[in-house]
């Protein structure tokens, strides 16, 4: 299967390199502005955007179309003319869209996201039916808009070389993108953080959330061709969300972001190549060859959230559920010394052992898988050594720190009972709990505040911790 | 919404606003600060508008007005106070950064300046802000309830902080919910429940019948008049 894998890769053409190209660089130009998005909380902002967006394009189309009927211009300059009007109708819409929600979450008294859902299914249904009401002039394909044909757009050249398209316009997004991050980052990250600060130090917070919104609304229009007005909702957001999980430094985020959708991007493209004729072959479709790149980049950032999700240090499941285990081996451990400091306490015996089949009767609870790996775990730290015979003894090392253990419960009984009004026989059940968390600090202030007892409320001794 | 607060604060003092919940304590020190509307009147910082001594003031936000998530460090946040200093379009430098780790020193906070924000405990993350407000040195420090759920050595460095600020001249309004401290941590005290009930030194102001005109409360007419001019705006 990786076989085939790499022999369907190898026919990976120049215009596969064109397509991926194009690609990349229009999620890294979205990664930007999309990452302060997510870090101001205002995710939904980039949805919105890419909807009211819509009419903006329309009537950018429009006006140089009738432009060049009035013969104002000549064709070949109506192309700029073109870019010139969507570049402006960008920044109109980023700014109005920011400006309108305000508004009618104000007027409205709507909560935040009800007046983003109010104000973009408006303005983009509007744009819908400006398409309709000039359909002969406007030369504009809902689903192109929707979903964008990077093939298509990757095919064409600028004019006079051999660069495609996109890669210029969007290349030139994300260089301008990359440029104002730099520049403003500190302005960027006060008014992310608190643009209550921003605003008393003087430092104009709204200013730079309006100025994000123009920038967020060029690179959205910009990326239309290529993947559409939906899918560039996932590349302004995933990628950020993603590096969130990885790093907790913004600037390690903001890198981790664009490389994230450069390679979201490119190992998109891979993908479409491969997996959809191999997969369909083997269902029995072998006519089906390709899917659609745009779709499979945001496929693609989304399963590398998942992985990170999955495997991210620290906040991954995975480290999560070590972590987990690691703490139940701790508390079982735990558990193990304390019936065996008990039980030589009981007996005044000492040492005294116990087998671990009887240790499991004893542990409520506890899986005797979970036993056998303590027990394995302290007598690898020669907390207990285990006799010819098969059972457990506690070693001196054991005894100390089974020791702390019980001066924890006990302290913690005497605790409880001095400021909760329980009888005595509720304080066990939660001493027993908590006794693994109290550390010698803890003993100590515990120890002062209830001034040195010597026994626990049911009358047993609260061992120190030099007595031996 | 508050009314008709008509108040000037003394330079040099330690000064607690008190009020129950609801009584426009964190409004007043917005309206100072231009962060809210003020439907009339004006504030004047050292005699002149806000606009104009920006630099002299120093904002110290409720603990929860941000989200400590944010992927920054202790010392990012406080070199935040320093970012207008800095000037736009320009890096945070070596200098800068020293200066701010000056500040997360004076708070105790010295060995946790690389610490991101979000491993601080509630009483670090006050002292953080505090450090922020420093790092500006400013002459009026304003503190929206600083001492509000901090652990005790918290609330010991945040109190050695001000009066520090009070030897060298400063002056400080600081929202407190503490009935119990006011006498002890300030100098005057201005009683606020919808418009000033009172102001002045708390060996004066700070009394039971003050205080019981303070909770004693709301004025229902006040918050239906406040309404109804809020919707007329």
């Amino acid at each position: 299967m990786i076989h085939e894998f790499f022999q369907l890769l190898s026919g990976w053409s120049s215009l596969d390199t064109a397509i991926a190209g194009s690609a990349a660089l229009t999620a890294m130009s979205c990664s930007l502005p999309g990452a302060w998005l997510v870090l101001r909380k205002h995710s939904m902002m980039g949805d919105a955007l890419s909807h009211t967006a819509l009419p903006g394009v329309v009537l950018a189309f429009l006006f140089s179309i009738s432009m060049k009927q009035a013969g104002w211009v000549s064709a070949a300059q109506e192309d700029a003319f073109l870019q010139l009007f969507l570049f402006v109708g960008a920044v109109v819409v980023g700014v109005g869209t920011a400006w309108l929600t305000e508004w009618v979450q104000r007027l409205g008294r709507l909560e935040g996201s009800a007046s983003l859902g109010v104000v973009f299914t408006a303005v983009f249904a509007l744009g819908l039916l400006l398409i309709r009401l000039d359909v002969d002039n406007v030369h504009l394909d809902v689903d192109c808009v929707l979903f964008g044909i990077i093939e298509t757009a990757a095919l064409q050249k600028v004019p006079g070389t051999s660069i495609p398209e996109p890669v210029l316009v969007n290349g030139a997004i994300f260089l301008a993108n990359l440029l104002l991050v730099v520049l403003f980052y500190k302005e960027l990250k006060i008014s992310a953080f608190d643009p209550g600060l921003a605003t008393s130090l003087g430092i104009p917070a709204r200013g730079i959330h309006y100025g994000l919104m123009a920038v967020t609304a060029v690179t959205v229009v910009a990326a239309f061709t290529t993947v559409g007005s939906i899918l560039v909702i996932g590349l302004l957001i995933i990628p950020t969300a993603t590096a969130l999980l990885l790093s907790e430094r913004l600037s390690v985020v903001l890198a981790l972001s664009v490389c994230l959708a450069a390679i979201s991007a490119a190992l998109g493209h891979a993908l479409t190549l491969t997996v959809p004729r191999m997969l369909f072959s083997r269902l029995g479709y072998p006519t089906i060859e390709d899917a659609g790149t745009a779709g499979m980049m945001s496929v693609t950032a989304g399963l590398l959230f998942l992985m990170a999700l999955i495997l991210a240090p620290g906040q991954g499941l995975i480290s999560k559920l070590i972590h987990r285990l690691r703490l139940g081996l701790k508390i079982s451990g735990d558990d193990i010394l304390g019936v065996l400091f008990r039980f030589e306490e009981k007996t005044a015996m000492r040492p005294i052992d116990i087998s671990v089949p009887a240790l499991v009767a004893r542990q409520n609870g506890m899986r005797p898988w979970m036993v056998s790996l303590s027990v394995r775990r302290l007598l690898r730290r020669d907390l207990v050594t285990r006799q010819t015979s098969g059972e457990l003894v506690l070693t001196d090392r054991g005894r100390e720190s089974a020791k702390s253990l019980i001066r924890a419960h006990r302290l913690w009984e005497a605790y409880m009972s001095k400021h909760f009004e329980l009888p005595d026989d509720h304080l066990h059940e939660t001493a027993h709990r908590v006794e693994h968390f109290i550390d010698d600090d803890i003993q100590e202030r515990l120890q002062s505040e209830l001034n040195a007892p010597t026994k626990d409320p049911h009358g047993k001794r609260i061992p120190e911790l030099s007595d031996s | 919404m508050i009314w008709d607060v008509d108040y000037d604060a003394p330079a040099g003092k330690l000064i607690a606003i008190v009020g129950p919940n609801g009584a426009g304590k964190s409004t007043l020190i917005k309206a100072t600060l231009d962060l809210v509307p003020k439907v009339s009147g004006d504030v004047r910082v050292f005699g002149q508008p806000y606009e104009e001594q920006r630099t002299r003031v120093a904002y110290v936000p409720q603990r929860t007005s941000v989200d400590w998530d944010f992927p920054v460090s202790a010392q990012d946040v406080v070199a935040m106070g320093l970012y207008k200093k800095i000037g736009w379009c320009r890096p945070v430098t070596r200098r800068w950064r020293i200066e701010a780790r000056e500040a997360l020193d004076r708070v105790g906070l010295a060995d946790f300046s690389r610490r991101q924000i979000s491993q601080l405990s509630g009483g670090q993350q006050q002292r953080v802000f505090l450090a922020r407000a420093l790092v500006q040195r400013a002459d009026l420090y304003l503190m929206d309830e600083p001492f509000a759920g901090v652990d005790a050595a918290t609330e010991r460095a945040i109190l050695q902080v001000l009066r520090d600020l009070r030897s060298t001249g400063k002056t400080a309004l600081v929202v407190h919910h503490d009935l119990q401290t006011v006498a002890d941590y300030f100098d005057h005290v201005l009683l606020l429940n919808m418009r000033l009930v009172a102001s002045g030194p708390t060996a004066e102001v700070f009394t039971e019948e003050n205080l019981r005109r303070t909770y004693g409360g709301r004025l229902a007419l006040l918050d239906q008049v406040g309404t109804r001019l809020a919707e007329g705006q």
